[in-house]
């Protein structure tokens, strides 16, 4: 149970964090999603303990992670955005040492790094050279990085793992595994991941926060940020014939919210692009107004709206809200000059 | 105390995966040797130029004491010499946490700020001892060959004063370490700070000042003197157990505003 209660952080006299609040039941999966620099990181930092934040708090299994932040430090798995790997140690050194520092008894070390090992395929030995202990961590590759990475973050079985873009640089191979590690923690662990890519989101998580600019603009599972946000449905139609009585007869229908068409190439053919309700029925009406009008019908195909749409729709949205009345906020010059950021 | 040798103990090994600690002893070693053969040789030549001259001219010079003259040249250059080297054995020891990223791996384990400083400077100060230790050799050659024995007590308070020596440079080095990201900076100013603690000693002989007196207090080499000379005095003692503990604690204050910091 991971409990974020109005958590700001400025650096300086920007804002990279404002008021976030949100919670993750145990054993779910979160995907934080937002673009580049929307506090995806910062937020992970706050919640790992990294850094501390200037405004609120949050509570991990209901420990504070300001005032027991010792303890919640023991609960939480968290992999940064770079790996944080000492390039000078092999693999199975780099693990004992973590094991060490995150508090596993000396006896339980060796079974917990040989699992961790295997778990992360950095041992494999069905494969010519598949084992990776001895290797020194400057020479791998960047997805056997990540996943000694990932291995450090899951190394003592925390009950919260914090995942800063955990599939970055990986082949798309290895991209499905390590989704597949994900899935497989779902019940047992709570985990936040954070991402840009979002079939990663729809594929992996149970609810998903989008942040952009420091704040929250969305919060809900994958499929109903796509209904609510839309309110149904788009279906393309292709159509041949009189486009303007085609035209009229569709906007006529009671479930149909939007319309747009544009020319095909040639031959007097268009496609209509439209908003309608989630109600099927509504195709079939469009289908009847199409023939009735006299025009030929090509096709008409539904294209749910993917999460790539909502999340456009609602970052650059928010950005254009956000101007006006941001501007007071950001001119107020800066009185906690003792935290300004040295980068 | 687990944490603190799970530190210690990577920081360690560390040294010696880097080719930085084998160049550091070797030129250290090769140092040392020299102004050991030198201090030596030029003492047993002037002791017997000594005893020819007495004998010549009839009594008058006490012998000279060999052991105890070489011991105290020996320690005074090699207090001066650990100016030089300690800045490379401190530059990495937060810099390259920061470069390398792995700060947030030990900012984010249930590791204590203390806990994580501590390892860090008993690491360096185990790697300085592994690199002194060849120099006992000396004293054991020197001894062999010496008739009569000579005491080993002088040799002790010698290293004793080294020891108290280092671990006050090292514990500021590793402030400064804290302070940049960049090895070189960081070696630099170390490097830096110590001489201006070396000049301080000698600004001080010709100020007769009150603030001569002070400045003559607070001059680390100073305070090592009594030690090449094989006296223990708890004044030299508490200095620099006072200063170790002074710049640790800057380390601390410094490292936990890391997170303030990012």
């Amino acid at each position: 149970m991971i409990e974020v209660d109005h958590i700001s952080k400025r650096y300086g006299s920007k804002d990279a964090v404002i008021d976030v609040s949100f919670a993750v039941k145990d054993g779910e999966i979160l995907g934080f999603l937002g673009p580049n620099a929307a506090g995806k990181t910062t937020t992970m930092r706050i919640l790992t303990g990294y850094i501390p934040p200037t405004a609120g708090t949050a509570r991990i299994e209901g420990l504070d992670i300001l005032t027991q932040s010792l303890d919640t430090r023991r609960l939480i798995g968290y992999l940064p955005e770079n790996p944080p790997l000492y390039g000078e140690m092999t693999v199975e050194s780099y693990l004992h040492f973590v094991a060490k520092i995150k508090g596993i008894s000396s006896a339980d070390r060796p079974r917990k790094v040989e699992e961790i090992l295997v778990k992360c395929r950095l041992v494999d030995a069905s494969q010519e050279g598949g084992d990776y202990r001895r290797r020194l961590i400057k020479h791998l590759s960047k997805g056997y990085r990540q996943r000694v990475g990932l291995a450090q973050a899951l190394i003592h079985d925390p009950k919260i793992l914090i995942l800063d873009e955990p599939t970055v640089g990986l082949d798309p191979k290895q991209i499905i595994e390590v989704r597949e590690l994900i899935k497989n923690l779902a019940g047992t662990h709570t985990v936040i991941l954070s991402t840009h890519i979002l079939p990663e989101v729809s594929m992996t998580c149970h609810r998903v926060v989008i942040i952009n600019k420091g704040r929250i603009v969305a919060e809900d599972t994958p499929e109903n940020l796509t209904l609510q946000l839309h309110g149904g449905d788009r279906l393309i139609v292709e159509i041949k014939g009189q486009l303007e009585a085609v035209k009229s007869r569709i906007q006529a229908l009671p479930g149909v919210l939007e319309m747009a068409s544009k020319p095909l190439n040639g031959g007097g053919a268009h496609e209509l692009t439209l908003e309608v309700s989630t109600d099927r029925s509504v195709r079939n009406a469009v289908a009847r107004a199409v023939l009735e009008s006299g025009a030929e019908l090509w096709s008409l195909r539904p294209v749910s709206m993917s999460l790539e749409d909502i999340f456009l729709q609602l970052t650059t949205s928010e950005q254009e809200i956000e101007g006006a009345p941001e501007t007071p906020t950001t001119a107020t010059p800066a009185t906690d000059g003792a935290d300004a950021p040295e980068s | 105390m687990k944490n603190i040798w799970a530190i210690l103990e990577r920081e360690y090994s560390n040294y010696f995966v880097s080719p930085i600690a084998y160049v550091v002893t070797t030129i250290f070693l090769l140092v040392m040797g020299f102004f050991f053969y030198n201090i030596l040789r030029l003492i047993v030549q002037n002791s017997m130029m000594a005893a020819m001259q007495s004998q010549q001219f009839g009594g008058g010079m006490p012998p000279i004491d060999v052991p105890s003259v070489v011991t105290r040249n020996f320690f005074e250059t090699l207090s001066t010499v650990l100016l030089f080297m300690l800045p490379m054995t401190t530059m990495g020891l937060f810099t390259e946490e920061k470069k390398q990223g792995t700060i947030e791996l030990l900012l984010t384990s249930p590791l204590t700020s203390v806990q994580i400083v501590l390892g860090k400077f008993l690491a360096s100060v185990a790697f300085f001892l592994s690199m002194l230790a060849p120099t006992l050799l000396y004293f054991v050659l020197m001894q062999a060959y010496s008739q009569p024995r000579f005491p080993w007590s002088p040799v002790f308070s010698g290293y004793l004063g080294i020891l108290l020596l280092g671990g006050s440079l090292i514990a500021l080095g590793a402030f400064i370490s804290t302070l940049t990201e960049n090895q070189i900076i960081a070696s630099v100013s170390t490097f830096g700070v110590f001489l201006i603690l070396w000049v301080l000693d000698f600004a001080t002989h010709s100020g007769d000042s009150k603030l001569g007196d002070a400045l003559n207090y607070l001059s680390v080499l100073n305070h090592f003197d009594d030690f090449s000379k094989g006296v223990i005095d708890t004044t030299h003692i508490i200095f620099y157990l006072s200063f170790m503990t002074f710049a640790l604690l800057l380390t601390l204050r410094s490292f936990e505003s890391m997170r303030w910091r990012q």
